[in-house]
């Protein structure tokens, strides 16, 4: 058996199977692919089946079970990068290799792939790159050059004004270090009150969930401290993989601190020391951040007999619902588990759990050293505090903002994203889950309520901005492939819709009678008898455009 | 009324259950059928294939009767428009990825809900080579509707041999053994609990299948036989 795979194993040793995506991670970081030998010898050590650890290979679309090229290139294909050329990209990649999308070169140099969305969409085209025994690399703007030859395209997103709070009066393209950033004012402050005041100023605040589902912060940490039974857990999902959402990596690769006081007030106030962040295996600038961040405030004493932990995903889109994650962290395909039992109480390794969205527990700091009253009075009354959207497409400036809700949709693109570029079409809201806008609905105020009301959403935060020259059905086209490429296949209404739907998609120019409602059957049964919040939403954004753009169909 | 009984009403009906007692069992009682694929009552219940949702209190989303608890003074409706549109659409997205020839129990689903066997054209069927490794039985994964029964009985609802695995994701999602080897060389003991709880002809005894091929006895004999003198030389 090869050496360095038992060395590997050897740091593992005594750990059970919520070793195994990090331990695979590491095999596969150094040989390229996990084989049947390697398998086995997991098996054996972390007392997994074989066919299970096989299982779980097959679900992670990083992880590959055969070999593959000593580099592997991953250039993304969703709506934004689209815009921006990344199909003539990965054609111009593949042209000179003489490969198809997918395939290995002859002389097993490279892999070509398609990738989803890299959270990358401001600097477009995107492109994830591993090269075997090196950590993989996100990549910016990429041309076939800069991919094949040149391996240039860091990316900096100019963020935040002097008003900025949670960007912090705008973003150096440094990580903000310990120095700059303070010794956790917040946490100390907050060790001086007990866990029921830091509860009730959270609830005082109004603080609503970030990642999606609106859900009161406060609330969900009372349940969890609540709940019987020990460990309990903060777990912060860093998973971010809606397309066209990206204001959580901002967040990590700019504030790091910022998130670890955050979990470390969630963990002070739900009762526990162990922090988990599970982050996309798409970020490994933002994961590699993030240790550096842990490593920097353990050594000055910041976290007391607090662990925080950065666990990395490897490519799945569900393992950002809640559940799926918890079985991600767990060694397991990402399934997502049916509810109830909710999280608060039967979360992670089946303990209390509070799970929050990255943006949510970087508002926790501000708000307690602030106090709640400051975090109301910004906003409005039912979307208090600063709120993060990610804007790309068609916009001057694409990038992360902070705004003020209640702002309408229309004075923050003219205002702070320096305006459209050419004549507006549409407006998607909330990533490929969300639904669209049409150019004479854009003064609707962007706040939790008025959005619901609108028949739209905030989502994820994306804001994604088309022009008159973009192929509507295109972009319906990559939604429709995103949700086939990402859906789990656990329930059959989404595992058999998501396919049926991008079926029918690839043929809007030439459609056969009937399309149209057949795509609104698979979307009113993925979205009324899926298990999930992927299968409820994969049908929103095709059955708005049949709404919005009747012409499409 | 005892105190661990609730009434609601399920099509109109008035209805007492037992607190924690499903839909689907609740409706049993009271002779109302709701249709199933993948629930077994040997296996643990995943709610995977929503043939069985209904509508409760006219609720955002529908409910899987074969999970979900019996909701006090709730009013559940278990054949109306919305049901029916579901499950009906389900059975038709099925019918286009896989062979249903040989599940009567779906075919009859069908028929009960106006589902059309040709609602999908130029769909992307889940195909499959008949896989014959082993003297016990034959695989015959594009009659699989993933009803992940067979993976659960060979792990911890019955037998704990983790032979058989889920691999890939989404529509590709396909039952296998680790790195798709012959069973013969998996940890299969051939208990054959796995057949037992297929829904469809996907899981097949081999005599079984011998004789669909119009074996004659002496071929049949020799399928069998020549798989028992393997299976000695192995041990
Ligand atoms: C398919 C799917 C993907 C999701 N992805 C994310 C994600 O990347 N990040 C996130 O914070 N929440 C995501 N969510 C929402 C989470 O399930 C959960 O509601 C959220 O993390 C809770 O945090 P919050 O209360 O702070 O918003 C996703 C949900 C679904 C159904
Ligand atoms: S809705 Fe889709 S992603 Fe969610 S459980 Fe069902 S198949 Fe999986
Ligand atoms: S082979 Fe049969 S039992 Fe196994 S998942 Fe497929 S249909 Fe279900
Ligand atoms: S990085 Fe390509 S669309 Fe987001
Ligand atoms: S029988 Fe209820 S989900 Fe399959």
């Amino acid at each position: 058996m090869n050496d360095d795979i038992t060395a590997i194993c050897a740091r593992y040793q005594g750990r059970g199977r919520e070793a195994l995506l990090p331990l695979l991670w590491d095999v596969q970081t150094a040989q390229g692919s996990i084989s049947p030998a390697q398998v086995h010898q997991i098996s054996h050590m972390l007392r997994i089946p074989e066919a299970d650890i096989f299982g779980v290979i097959g679900f992670y679309t990083l992880f590959h079970d055969q070999p593959t090229g000593r580099r592997i290139i991953r250039v993304c294909t969703d709506p934004t990068c689209a815009l921006a050329d990344a199909d003539a990209v990965l054609h111009e990649v593949c042209a000179q290799l003489d490969i198809e999308p997918g395939a290995t070169t002859a002389d097993g140099e490279y892999t070509i792939e398609h990738s989803p969305c890299l959270g990358l969409c401001d600097v477009a085209p995107a492109a994830l790159v591993s090269a075997r025994g090196e950590p993989d690399r996100a990549m910016s703007q990429v041309s076939a050059a800069a991919l094949l030859d040149g391996w240039a395209g860091d990316y900096f997103t100019p963020a935040g004004d002097e008003n900025a709070v949670l960007l912090d009066g705008g973003l150096a393209s440094a990580p903000q270090s310990l120095a700059d950033y303070g010794d956790y004012a917040g946490l100390r402050k907050a060790r001086a009150m007990t866990s029921d005041q830091v509860i009730a100023e959270i609830e005082a605040s109004g603080l609503i969930g970030r990642g999606g589902a609106a859900f009161p912060t406060g609330l969900k940490w009372k349940f969890t401290r609540a709940a019987a039974g020990a460990p309990k857990y903060v777990v912060c999902n860093a998973d971010e993989s809606e397309p066209g959402t990206f204001k959580d990596r901002v967040l990590m690769e700019h504030r790091p601190h910022l998130l670890l006081e955050g979990s470390a007030l969630a963990a002070y106030a739900v009762g526990t020391d162990r922090a988990i962040i599970f982050i996309r295996g798409e970020y490994p600038k933002a994961t590699q951040i993030l240790q550096d961040a842990i490593a920097e405030a353990a050594a000055a004493g910041l976290l007391g007999a607090l662990t925080i932990e950065v666990r990395r995903g490897a490519g799945a889109y569900i393992c950002g619902e809640e559940t799926a994650l918890f079985e991600a962290i767990e060694g397991k395909r990402g399934f997502p588990r049916m509810k109830p039992p909710y999280p608060t109480t039967f979360g992670l390794f089946g303990k209390p759990t509070a799970v929050n969205n990255v943006e949510t527990l970087c508002a926790v700091p501000p708000i307690i050293t602030r106090g709640a009253s400051w975090f109301r009075s910004v906003g409005t009354a039912g979307s208090a505090g600063p709120k993060l959207v990610s804007v790309s497409g068609h916009v001057a400036r694409p990038g992360v903002y902070e705004i003020a809700p209640g702002i309408s949709l229309r004075d923050f693109l003219e205002r702070q994203c320096g305006g459209v570029t050419g004549q507006l079409r549409a407006v998607l809201m909330g990533g490929a889950a969300g639904t669209f806008l049409l150019p004479s609905e854009i003064d609707v105020p962007l706040t939790f309520e008025d959005l619901r009301e609108a028949g739209s959403t905030f989502g994820s935060g994306a804001i994604m901005v088309f022009n008159d020259t973009v192929d509507l059905r295109d972009v319906l086209l990559r939604l429709g492939r995103f949700f086939q490429h990402e859906s789990c296949g656990k329930c059959f209404p989404c595992q058999l819709g998501t396919q049926r739907q991008v079926e029918i998609l690839e043929r809007l120019d030439a459609p056969l009678p009937g399309d149209r409602q057949r795509l609104h059957d698979i979307g009113m049964t993925m979205t009324e008898a899926s298990i999930c919040g992927l299968g409820h939403t994969a049908g929103m954004a095709v059955m708005s455009a049949m709404e919005k753009f009747p012409g499409l169909f | 009324m005892p105190e661990d009984t609730i009434t609601l009403t399920i099509d109109g009906q008035d209805v007492s259950a037992n607190k924690g007692a499903t839909i689907l069992e609740a409706a049993a009682d009271q002779g109302i059928d709701i249709p199933v694929i993948c629930y077994h009552e040997a296996t643990t219940p995943n709610g995977l294939c929503r043939v069985c949702v209904v509508d409760v209190d006219g609720g955002r989303v529908l409910q899987p009767a074969c999970v979900a608890a019996c909701q006090a003074d709730s009013k559940v409706e278990t054949d109306n428009e919305r049901v029916v549109r579901s499950r009906r659409t389900i059975l038709e997205m099925l019918n286009a990825s896989v062979i249903l020839e040989e599940a009567p129990e779906i075919q009859q689903m069908m028929r009960d809900n106006d589902a059309d066997p040709q609602r999908f054209p130029h769909a992307q069927r889940r195909e499959s080579e008949l896989i014959d490794d082993n003297p016990f039985y034959v695989r015959d994964y594009a009659q699989c509707v993933l009803c992940w029964r067979c993976v659960q009985v060979c792990a911890e609802d019955a037998q704990f041999t983790f032979a058989l695995t889920l691999n890939e994701r989404g529509h590709d999602t396909a039952v296998s053994t680790a790195f798709d080897i012959g069973m013969t060389e998996s940890p299969c003991v051939f208990c054959g609990q796995c057949i037992g709880v297929c829904p469809t002809g996907a899981l097949k005894p081999k005599i079984e299948w011998g004789m669909e091929q119009g074996l004659d006895e002496d071929k049949l004999r020799a399928l069998t036989r020549r798989g028992r003198k393997r299976d000695r030389d192995r041990a």
